[in-house]
């Protein structure tokens, strides 16, 4: 299980960091908002910012997993981290789904 | 051996810090889409704001460490990129990190 | 009477078998009788075939385990197998596995202890109840059988990573009060080839036969390099 939290939290993190620059990008262009908010009320960019929100969660989840595993004092339950990772990524895709 | 036991630390750190950066800027983003704001109400209220200038730019400065750091160790060991030449490149990816999420601040925040 | 259907890597090669199949029967009985009674080239290890020494772990159905402590029936599904030598490590012939480079990174990690004491002092007295002994006595009943390694993905897309076995070494030394190359130790495990590369996959502690987990001595293995990296003692 562990494994699988493992890579997830590395594909995430490759996928957002290949995303970061085209997002500063877009930010700094100074854009008029509301026409380039216009454009992100359609249907495939809304998924598209549902995919990176639980991309992101996943990586945060995966991430906070580690910390615990470095940095808290060793116990079994710990591997049950994963699990729980997995599910706040869930959450949270979930949350912001239901947000949009 | 130092300078590879600071680039984990300064791993760590960052993550640390990002962990906060990004539940906050999820709250944010869910916040201003459930709001419907429109994108003159968002720049109404992020234009000028210093708490919110400093809050990114401290974002901006985090992934800027935390992104090329964890590209490393992807490089090392699925491209079987390592030495000089994959930190170089690292550092110039961390530099137009830095640069471009610095200018997006300015325009959203300044 | 039931048969089992075997796949055997040898070389480039998969070579097929089928070995007849019993109640309480192990991996390791089957790779026995195909060397006894199908084909004497066959080479493999094993030695006390009880599950203490550690020389019989090969790669059963993509998983590395000790055969001789692998039951059959918990592993053919639909009465098949596959048994491979362990990944990892260079092979020798069939599925027999260099185990060299395994050792030499043992010793790399100062996975050996080194005191100061002589003969003519006292023992050193060294509390079972400490917080060090318990760390060490958790993680001292490593056999070097490779399961941990072979295991590991780090060590596969590494080649100078250290692996799971000597750092969990290198973990049980530092927690042992008499040694005086801790420092040495710490210098060792530090860096790209050492605690820091572990992504904690677990798949070692997963794995390991003895129910060891290296993913908690390498944890320690870390904050213990983060503190004398802060101290200026790296």
């Amino acid at each position: 299980m562990s494994k699988w939290v493992a890579h997830v939290h590395r594909i995430s993190g490759i996928a957002l960091a290949l995303f970061l620059p085209a997002h500063f990008w877009v930010l700094g262009q100074g854009l008029a908002m509301d026409g380039f908010l216009k454009w992100t009320e359609q249907p495939l960019v809304k998924f598209a910012e549902w995919g990176l929100v639980v991309l992101l969660a996943a990586h945060l989840g995966g991430g906070l997993r580690v910390l615990a595993l470095e940095f808290l004092p060793w116990r079994d339950w710990q591997k049950s981290l994963a699990a729980a990772a997995a599910a706040l990524t869930l959450a949270w895709g979930l949350a912001f789904a239901l947000a949009l | 051996m130092r300078s590879q036991t600071f680039l984990w630390i300064a791993q760590r750190a960052s993550a640390a810090v990002l962990a906060l950066c990004v539940l906050v800027h999820l709250a944010v983003i869910v916040y201003a889409v459930r709001g419907g704001l429109s994108g003159d109400e968002i720049l109404s209220r992020t234009r000028g704001n210093a708490a919110w200038f400093a809050f990114y730019s401290l974002f901006v400065l985090a992934v800027t460490v935390h992104a090329p750091i964890g590209l490393r160790a992807v490089l090392g060991e699925w491209l079987a990129w390592r030495g000089r030449s994959r930190d170089v490149a690292l550092l110039a990816f961390a530099m137009l990190l830095a640069w471009m999420g610095m200018r997006a601040v300015l325009v959203v925040f300044a | 009477m039931s048969v089992l259907r075997v796949s055997v890597r040898r070389g480039d090669v998969w070579q097929a078998f089928e070995v007849p199949r019993h109640e309480s029967q192990t991996v390791l009985d089957v790779v026995t009788h195909i060397q006894r009674h199908l084909d004497p080239t066959l080479a493999y290890r094993y030695a006390c075939r009880v599950g203490m020494c550690g020389s019989c772990a090969m790669t059963v159905n993509g998983a590395p385990r000790w055969t001789c402590r692998t039951h059959v029936d918990k592993v053919a599904k639909e009465g098949r197998l596959e048994i491979s030598p362990l990944r990892n490590l260079p092979v020798i012939r069939d599925l027999v596995a260099d185990m060299r480079e395994f050792f030499d990174k043992w010793a790399r990690a100062k996975g050996q202890f080194k005191g100061e004491r002589k003969r003519s002092d006292d023992c050193a007295r060294v509390s079972p109840d400490s917080e060090k002994r318990i760390f060490a006595d958790a993680s001292i009943e490593c056999i070097g059988c490779a399961v941990c390694y072979s295991a590991c993905d780090v060590v596969a897309w590494n080649p100078e990573y250290l692996g799971p076995a000597a750092l969990n070494r290198a973990w049980t030394l530092l927690n042992d009060e008499r040694d005086t190359q801790q420092a040495a130790r710490l210098r060792a495990v530090a860096g790209d080839a050492g605690c820091l590369s572990c992504h904690t996959h677990m798949s070692c502690t997963d794995r390991c036969p003895k129910a060891l987990s290296p993913t908690a001595g390498i944890a320690g293995l870390k904050r213990a390099t983060l503190k004398a990296a802060l101290r200026g003692d790296l």
